[in-house]
């Protein structure tokens, strides 16, 4: 009986490896790292949701980029490092011309795959998150943090505080004290506020948070002593609900409570309930709602039954970011297509097409984003392309966006990332190249 | 059959007391380290099955031999020695972080003494050994309340060093050289101008290192210090009575299990992850050396790379398979499912052999030298 049961597995399996499609030549990889486990899961499935729709759109609706089918494939990280450079080694080779580029998704994984990348000619796209320095593509060629860096989103912050306590040269003496979490992802805005907090003459102070976030009794109790005048939060997952909660309890005022752009988002507020009215985040230029994009979304993807995300879900913050994060990359590969020709391009053509990708605000309209950002520029000298964001409230409903658009001033932070890039291609040997020389 | 000991005779008392006293073994083990040692290289050089890419040699070999290493150290203190310990994770980041701030050059300002403390840069193979060196002086340090109290409560304060290393390189700048994200960079691998970058140098460096503390690691358990870890483990007021001094005993076993726990730690951060920061050596590594050596065998130097391997190994594989297949899953299942089959072989191995592979694997012997009537 055993034998017989075994028997018919063995064969069960093998026909389900012979009925797998044999790879099509004219097939574009992108492999997507994403987390749908582990203690990060509540935000990480709705943008993991929300990449793997956009490029199902793509083959759904135009059949690939310009008849170059994508040929995506998933890999669990959990957010551990250590998967996540597993996952990268899985990957990186597969489809007819390996990976086109990575999203690790993560800033401690951006971190263990910076060099390796370099190595194997892969651009890594870290769309508002990794290092910010990596701005600087003269010396981190591989690295686009894309839309954003944690310093762009410090300084936005500050505008923004600056601007409800009526200047900057009310900043004077106020207390801001920044709720971060204790891992590279938290602690990489902290220089910048430093340098902000000399230069406005406020008092910062950074308090960190444990992974994975759960318990932040003590530094609640000394936000409480200390009643700074505004706590920027930068934490992910189950930590900014955890957050909001906590606030709650010790009667911190919600509305004067800024997120990073990743603690902005249903699954930071919706647990804390009315608690979390008022509760305010950074928008990395988008926010939740539905555009012209997800009227194709249901059209071509649901309508046929092979939408990832439950369909109420669909156009949340973070499954919009998932979207973004997706269309950026495909509108790369477009652009390198443009120089390469139209087929299955490698890692270090894609990244020439990141280089020089220039979406303008007619474009984003034919993409069906238009409302959801604004032009982006990428450039050599400049992986970051875009620093814009606005300020949104949630109101117990939904996200509310409550101010006109900032800019990050590039005079705070450009010193910084000279001065942080630069020592890093000191100690690992790199000659800085020549962007005035770049085609 | 194949273990037939006819005709084996030993003559001397070197002989009776060689590793490995039966020809077979010896056999066996030289064409395993052949295989290691010039099989993998030649056949990941010409890419050939399953060597096409990296992904072996990068993502499994290499982190397999890694943890080995440690899962050995942690083997000498729990599984020699007794010593139950939680905080091997916190013994791998001292030694990363020692060889990182040694390799890097350190410099202690003294500035209420007038002057400054200031090492230049050390080759990566010193660091990386001194590293190992440094984890070894804190785990005597750690290993000081061993003498006074066993068991879980031991367990538990060497769970204290996790927590207090964990909190000392996120806390501490100097150690990260100021790091602003508290994340740093391995210095590049430099053997006397030799530059290891490619993963089959990297691969043999680390398999190098693991042969030759697997081999001292075996005779030190084997001779007189090994006697005496043993002797305490087993009953630690009868290897007094009988003359064993419990400090020196305790205490050498902490540093030589240290010592290899941070060797691995340094080679784990400079050689596989090449970028880290503290969330790499949390307490969860810390677990998942102790399951390698339980699941491996306690008091067995082959059973720690047998656990590795299955605590590595296993899940990869059972994460591969269904890809591989072609059975439509999500990654969420597959993760799951995961977690499911590996939980319950731990369980169903650990009630059929709690003695784990190594106590399997020497009965599997015994049966074979007695073959075809076994007993």
């Amino acid at each position: 009986m055993v034998r017989n049961k075994l028997i018919l597995a063995a064969a069960i399996l093998s026909g389900a490896a012979l009925a797998a499609p044999a790879a099509a030549q004219n097939e574009q990889f992108i492999p997507i790292l994403s987390y749908r486990t582990g203690a990060y899961a509540v935000n990480g499935v709705p943008y993991a949701n929300g990449v793997a729709d956009y490029y199902n759109l793509i083959n759904e609706r135009d059949g690939g980029i310009n008849g170059v089918k994508l040929l995506v494939e998933e890999c669990e990280t959990g957010y551990a490092t250590d998967k996540g450079v597993e996952c990268y080694e899985r990957l990186k080779g597969k489809g007819p011309t390996g990976a086109a580029f990575f999203n690790p998704l993560s800033t401690g994984i951006t971190f263990a795959l910076t060099e390796k990348t370099t190595t194997d000619k892969i651009p890594i796209i870290t769309m508002g998150y990794g290092r910010a320095d990596s701005k600087n593509g003269a010396v981190f060629a591989y690295n686009f943090p894309l839309l954003g860096t944690y310093w762009s989103a410090a300084d936005i912050a500050i505008q923004h505080i600056a601007k409800e306590v009526g200047g900057f040269d009310k900043l004077k003496g106020k207390k801001i004290s920044l709720v971060y979490h204790d891992s590279p992802y938290g602690k990489e805005p902290i220089p910048m506020l430093q340098v902000l907090a000399k230069k406005h003459g406020f008092e910062f102070t950074p308090i960190p948070v444990t992974h994975p976030g759960v318990e932040q009794k003590s530094q609640w109790l000394a936000i409480r002593q200390n009643r700074p005048d505004y706590v920027l939060v930068w934490g992910w997952g189950v930590m900014n609900g955890t957050a909001v909660k906590e606030a709650a309890a010790v009667a911190y005022p919600r509305d004067k409570m800024i997120g990073v752009w990743w603690s902005g988002a249903e699954p930071d507020v919706t647990p804390a309930g009315d608690q979390a009215i008022g509760y305010k985040a950074l928008m990395l230029q988008h926010g939740a709602g539905r555009f012209a994009v997800h009227a194709d979304l249901e059209k071509y993807v649901y309508a046929k039954g092979k939408g990832a995300s439950e369909p109420g879900k669909v156009g949340e913050v973070l499954y919009n970011r998932g979207m973004v994060n997706a269309m950026l990359g495909v509108e790369a590969i477009r652009k390198a297509q443009e120089k390469f020709g139209k087929k299955p391009l490698t890692g270090e053509q894609v990244r020439w097409g990141l280089e020089n990708l220039n979406l303008s605000e007619a474009r984003l309209r034919e993409l069906g984003f238009e409302g959801m950002l604004k032009p982006i520029r990428i450039s050599c000298s400049d992986h970051e392309g875009a620093r814009d964001g606005r300020v949104q409230q949630w109101d117990g409903k939904g996200w509310k966006i409550i101010s006109d658009w900032y800019t990050a001033n590039q005079s705070d932070t450009e010193p910084l990332v000279d001065e942080v890039s630069g020592k890093y291609a000191a100690d690992k040997k790199i000659q800085p190249r020549d962007c005035s020389k770049e085609s | 059959m194949l273990y037939r000991e006819a005709g084996q005779f030993k003559t001397t008392y070197a002989e009776d007391m060689a590793i490995f006293p039966i020809r077979q073994d010896r056999i066996a083990l030289g064409i395993l380290l052949g295989i290691a040692f010039i099989g993998v290289p030649l056949l990941a050089t010409f890419h050939v099955w399953p060597f096409a890419g990296d992904y072996l040699l990068w993502a499994i070999l290499l982190p397999f031999l890694i943890l080995a290493l440690a899962a050995i150290g942690v083997n000498i203190l729990v599984g020699y020695c007794g010593q139950i310990s939680l905080g091997s994770g916190a013994f791998m980041a001292v030694g990363a972080y020692s060889a990182y701030k040694l390799g890097t050059g350190v410099h202690i300002p003294l500035a209420w003494l007038g002057f400054a403390i200031s090492i230049p840069p050390l080759p990566v193979l010193a660091s990386i050994l001194l590293g190992g060196l440094m984890a070894a002086v804190v785990g005597i340090l750690f290993g000081v309340p061993s003498l006074r109290i066993k068991g879980l409560y031991l367990a538990v304060a060497t769970l204290a060093a996790q927590f207090f290393f964990d909190w000392v390189f996120l806390r501490v700048p100097w150690f990260t050289n100021y790091a602003p994200s508290g994340s740093v960079n391995a210095p590049a691998l430099n053997f006397f101008g030799l530059v290891i970058g490619t993963p089959i140098e990297r691969y043999l460096l680390c398999l190098t290192f693991v042969t030759v503390f697997a081999v001292l690691a075996k005779n030190l358990v084997r001779g007189n210090l090994g006697r005496q870890w043993m002797a305490i483990r087993d009953m630690d007021i009868a290897a007094e009575l009988i003359g064993i001094r419990p400090l020196y005993a305790k205490l050498t076993a902490f540093a030589v299990s240290s010592f290899i726990v941070g060797v691995a730690g340094a080679l784990w951060a400079f050689v596989y992850l090449g970028s880290w920061e503290p969330l790499a050596f949390s307490i969860d590594r810390s677990l998942q050396l102790l399951f390698m050596v339980i699941i491996g065998g306690l008091g067995s130097i082959m059973g720690s790379f047998v656990g590795a391997a299955f605590i590595l190994i296993l899940p990869i594989m059972l994460n591969l398979i269904p890809t591989e297949l072609g059975v439509p899953l999500s990654t969420e299942t597959i993760t799951h499912l995961e977690f499911i089959i590996f939980g319950s072989l731990i369980c169903y191995l650990l009630i059929k052999e709690p003695h784990g592979f190594a106590r399997l694997i020497s009965i599997g012997k015994e049966k074979l030298r007695l073959w075809p009537f076994p007993y």
